[in-house]
């Protein structure tokens, strides 16, 4: 990698202040570090959150779920009560990755594998930034890309807790990213489809959330025809394969949660 | 007698208390005083002409010692990376083998060739250099498999090798296997694709290189599975310095299966640049550089044909592959399709007629090479898939089948017509084992219960054989190969009764440390923890060949035995002279020294103290006690065996569950068999990663590896794989005086078919390596 200089602000405003368009913030650092070190990126300054305590932790508020940005995947699955979510965040990576990798990295990076996002769509939570708060369906723009402004910092997401919710994950056998990763969830604005890995971005499966509007059982989604234009096609699978995943990890979504 | 820590004991390993407790001592924990880095340059593109070179930016750079060239090279007269083993083809020719620089001139052939060494302060300085270096290349047409680069109108990677092909060679007889498949009952034909991987082993490769100038000596520390085998060729053939001037010390090497046998770009460049700059200079394998520059395995393109009688009986087999064998051919890359594949093909059966031919063809790839198993696994793979899917064909339950064309176990020494002689083995005793284990006559219910649950149960044989314990230096001499493959030994008592022994075999992994130290404890009767062996250093051990082909035990074993012997034979004349008995009278067992019908004795501690202190000592006996041998074995050895995998299909989702595994293996007798157990659980990981996960994958448009990381290549995890359910039967081995045959690579050997066998007899249909889940997907919903 190349030279830069580390900083580690304790707050927030701190944080903030040191952003330009030099830097970059780093939260676990799992997608920034392999970048660094493979000569990708030649960022002047690494804005380290790590040190800022409020940007960390779990916290029931009411009806919500407050987690903030830099709580690892293994905090979040030990101790998040939506149990999707917590077993959403138990099925990142593996223990060292789930001990070093964040919510507010994963959702801010925008990768299009990533469990995350599947997470904030499927459960209708807002991303909170040191600005302003982003409903997720407006959050997730494009591969890669989001919402956020230059030098916006997320600070904690929360999700409203579901009536019922169930993620299903087809792991990449390499990488173990989601090849197709779907979150089924009834919520108080209706039931939520939302499906990562497929797509250059998270999407929100419409016409499945129509049909188990109605009948939420497997059966439902029987005759919904997944179309493969415009999902992703690579080594591992190709789009007209993804499309078959995001149909039966539906249906298996609705019947676990169906029990 | 079998002791605690004898032959038959399963010792734990004394080897791992360092590499617990983090004390291994592996090639990037070394450090010299005034140590430099170096930095490959490399490829970008798959095949190119380089119009222009210039460094002048980044000499200039900071801490930047030295931008090193092929032309520097050339200059020097560091002769080019050669391949060791000579294959005629069927015309008489011998194979094309281009000159092959260890930095490149002119052109280059893959992704990821060694250009230049940057060698700087820092690893920072020598990688910030590098990125200076301005390299003007013209690309030129790539091709990347093995089928398109042979075809007519095939990009040339090599100007004076047309059609890009090494060679076209040919074992068997023609005539008589074409006889049998005409006159057949009935004959199985089916294309089958060995697919490509990448070793992997955890330790990159890496070399630290150092001259001293007061002696004029190198020393490369490697990453290397044969220390002896690198110096011979460093200095006979790349002229990096005399013998007895380069010492080379391959430290704790973590794994190699096969891939740290080869002479590789890298080393040879640091040895030869360390004397240029006088400057220690290291270099250690980043995993990228790993996967593009390692010697890769397998990546085999075949079509064969076997022909049975009406009983199912086997009356052919006719093999044609083309082999991909890279851009170069790698140090023994031309025996590994060729005399360690064709041989192979009689499996464990009785087979009149064979006939292979294999076309070896240059890719723009990196080279291919032995990877554990080397040749084996892909004749195993042929054999054990065409005799499942004759069985099919045929309505023959594929155990019967195989148990139909068995060779008898009194049918040995058993020639077959691919110029192998097995010498033991009991196969339908490893077949009915493995059967009862899995309890095979149950597998129709368990079928049905998975059907149940939608799910597609399978089940499959293999019933692999396998050359090892490589071998009979005249032998391997009468096929090509261009050293001798004995073992050498010794054994040094030092005064206060314990042992060094010096051994030219190479742990990197297998466990030496403790299973070479039993037989000195068998044999001698000395404490395990008195026993010591040292090995992986021209400059203390005698010249010896090294760990491939589940040779060290066989072979390297088997010259410790006979070290021993020579022991035995001086102890006796030294306990004779001070019993004041006849030489004759003395008996030896365990390292006591009797005369025969008296209580009268001298234990081996005594002896060799005396041997020391020779101050009541036989005249005609010299002082000390350290003898060495070197042990030639007459054959191969054969282990052979039947592995049964039993496996379950989502066919939603393709997904494919292991369920049950069993291995029964005829290794012969068995030194260690908690060592044993361990070898046969990693060659099953990596049979099982090769038929299950793992695939090298070369992009045809732009020649680029697409699996050049984890993220992409996938590496098999411990949930990827069952419980396995290992038993071994010992027949001996009748060639060596241990017994032993060798259980280095037999998992990897079996596995794949096994594995491939259980998933298409779930689907009901013939899909190639790797088994996807989107490939079985598509083959379990008709698409």
């Amino acid at each position: 990698m190349y030279d830069f200089d580390y900083k580690r602000p304790s707050t927030l405003d701190e944080a903030a202040s040191l952003i330009n368009e030099d830097s970059v913030l780093l939260a676990g650092g799992h997608t920034l570090l392999p970048t660094l070190k493979q000569r990708l990126a030649q960022p002047e300054t690494l804005v380290d959150l790590s040190a800022i305590d409020s940007l960390r932790g779990v916290c029931p508020d009411g009806d919500k779920l407050a987690i903030g940005a830099m709580t690892t995947h293994a905090e979040v699955a030990n101790k998040a009560t939506i149990p999707a979510l917590a077993s959403l965040a138990g099925g990142i990576g593996d223990p060292q990755v789930r001990n070093r990798g964040t919510i507010g990295g994963s959702v801010a990076n925008n990768d299009p594998a990533a469990d995350y996002p599947a997470a904030v769509v499927g459960l209708n939570a807002v991303v909170n930034t040191n600005k302003r708060a982003i409903s997720a369906d407006d959050f997730f723009v494009d591969l890669f890309e989001t919402a956020l402004d230059e030098g916006e910092i997320i600070t904690n997401v929360t999700f409203p807790t579901p009536d019922a919710a169930a993620y299903m994950k087809f792991d990449n056998p390499a990488s173990r990213y989601a090849i197709v990763g779907v979150m089924v969830a009834k919520t108080s604005g209706g039931v939520r489809v939302a499906v990562t890995g497929a797509g250059p971005c998270v999407f929100r499966q419409s016409e499945m959330e129509a049909a188990l509007s109605g009948d939420f059982s497997p059966r439902a989604l029987e005759n919904i025809n997944v179309s493969a234009d415009g999902l992703n096609s690579d080594i591992h699978a190709s789009a007209e394969y993804r499309a078959n995943l995001i149909k039966v990890l539906a249906k298996r979504a609705v019947a676990q949660i169906n029990g | 007698m079998t002791t605690e820590t004898g032959i038959g004991a399963s010792v734990r390993r004394k080897e791992d208390k360092r590499f617990i407790i983090g004390k291994g001592r592996y090639l990037d924990d070394i450090t010299k005083p005034g140590q430099t880095y170096g930095y490959f340059v490399r490829s970008p593109h798959a095949h190119a002409k380089i119009n222009n070179f210039d460094a002048t930016e980044a000499l200039n750079a900071p801490g930047v010692v030295a931008v090193l060239t092929g032309p520097d090279l050339e200059a020097d007269g560091i002769g080019p990376i050669i391949c060791g083993w000579g294959i005629t083809s069927k015309d008489g020719t011998p194979h094309k083998a281009p000159a092959h620089p260890a930095l490149a001139i002119g052109h280059v052939r893959y992704v990821g060739h060694q250009v230049a060494l940057v060698v700087g302060e820092t690893l920072q300085e020598a990688k910030n250099a590098a990125e200076l270096v301005e390299i003007d290349y013209e690309e030129l047409p790539h091709v990347v498999e093995v089928g398109d680069a042979l075809a007519e109108g095939a990009p040339q990677i090599h100007a004076d090798v047309p059609g890009n092909l090494s060679f076209d060679w040919e074992l068997g007889d023609k005539a008589a296997a074409e006889q049998a498949i005409s006159n057949a009952h009935h004959v199985t034909r089916m294309d089958l694709r060995n697919n490509r991987v990448i070793p992997n082993a955890m330790e990159p490769r890496a070399a630290l290189s150092e001259y001293d100038m007061g002696t004029d000596e190198i020393t490369l520390y490697t990453t290397s599975q044969n220390p002896h085998v690198h110096r011979l060729v460093l200095s006979a053939f790349n002229g990096v310095a005399p013998e007895h001037k380069l010492r080379v010390i391959a430290p704790d090497v973590g794994g190699g299966f096969g891939s740290k046998i080869f002479i590789y770009s890298e080393e040879t460049v640091c040895a030869w640049a360390t004397k240029k700059l006088n400057r220690p200079i290291k270099w250690t394998a980043e995993r990228s550089e790993a996967f593009l520059s390692d010697a890769h395995g397998r990546d085999h393109e075949t079509h064969a044909e076997m022909a049975f009688d009406s009983y199912g009986k086997i009356l052919g087999l006719k093999v044609s592959t083309k082999a991909n064998v890279g851009c170069y051919l790698s140090t023994f890359a031309s025996a590994v399709p060729t005399y360690l594949y064709g041989t192979l093909l009689n499996g464990q059966y009785t087979m009149p007629a064979i006939y292979v031919e294999v076309q070896a063809g240059f890719t723009n790839t990196a080279p291919v090479d032995a990877y554990r198993g080397a040749g084996r696994p892909e004749a195993t793979y042929v054999v054990e898939r065409m005799i499942e899917i004759g069985a099919r064909e045929m309505g023959i339950d594929p155990g019967e089948i195989r148990k139909r064309n068995f060779i008898a176990p009194d049918a040995y020494p058993y020639e077959t017509p691919v110029i192998m002689t097995y010498d033991s083995g009991n196969y339908a005793l490893a077949m009915d084992k493995a059967q009862e284990a899995i309890e095979y006559q149950g597998f129709e219910a368990r079928k049905a219960e998975s059907a149940q649950r939608g799910k597609l149960r399978g089940i499959g044989y293999s019933s692999f054989i396998e050359a090892c314990g490589i071998a009979p230096s005249a032998a391997v001499g009468s096929l090509g190969a261009g050293v001798g493959l004995w073992e050498s030994a010794q054994v040094r008592f030092n005064p206060t009764g314990s042992v060094t022994v010096f051994t030219g075999s190479h742990s990197h992994g297998q466990g030496h440390e403790t299973t070479f130290a039993q037989i000195i404890s068998d044999q001698l009767g000395v404490p395990i923890d008195q026993v010591e062996i040292s090995h992986g250093d021209t400059g203390k051990v005698p010249f010896g060949m090294g760990t491939y082909g589940s040779r060290s035990l066989a072979v390297g074993g088997s010259a410790i035995v006979k070290a021993v012997d020579k022991i035995v034979e001086k102890s006796k004349k030294i306990a004779a002279h001070t019993l004041e008995a006849s030489v004759e009278d003395i008996e030896h067992a365990h390292g006591v020294f009797s005369v025969a019908g008296t209580d009268k004795k001298m234990t081996m501690a005594e002896i060799a103290f005396s041997a020391y202190v020779p101050h009541n000592y036989p005249a005609d006996v010299e002082p000390g006690m350290d003898e060495t041998a070197f042990y030639d074995p007459l054959n191969f050895t054969f282990p052979a065996g039947t592995h049964i995998a039993e496996v379950e299909i989502d066919p939603e989702t393709g997904t494919t569950e292991i369920l049950d595994w069993v291995a029964v293996d005829d290794f012969g007798n068995v030194i260690n068999p908690m060592i044993v157990e361990g070898q046969v659980h990693g060659g099953l990981a990596q049979g099982i990663g090769q038929a299950l996960l793992e695939n090298c994958v070369y992009d045809k448009e732009s020649g680029q590896l697409l699996t050049g990381s984890y993220m992409d290549y996938c590496m098999p995890r411990a949930d990827d794989l069952p419980t396995f359910r290992v038993q071994t039967i010992n027949t001996p081995c009748t060639t060596n005086p241990l017994g032993v045959k060798g259980c280095g690579e037999a998992g990897a050997i079996a596995a794949p078919a096994a594995l491939m066998n259980a998933i298409t007899n779930a689907l009901g249909k013939e899909i190639d390596m790797p088994a996807t889940p989107e490939k079985v997907w598509r083959a379990a919903q008709d698409l």
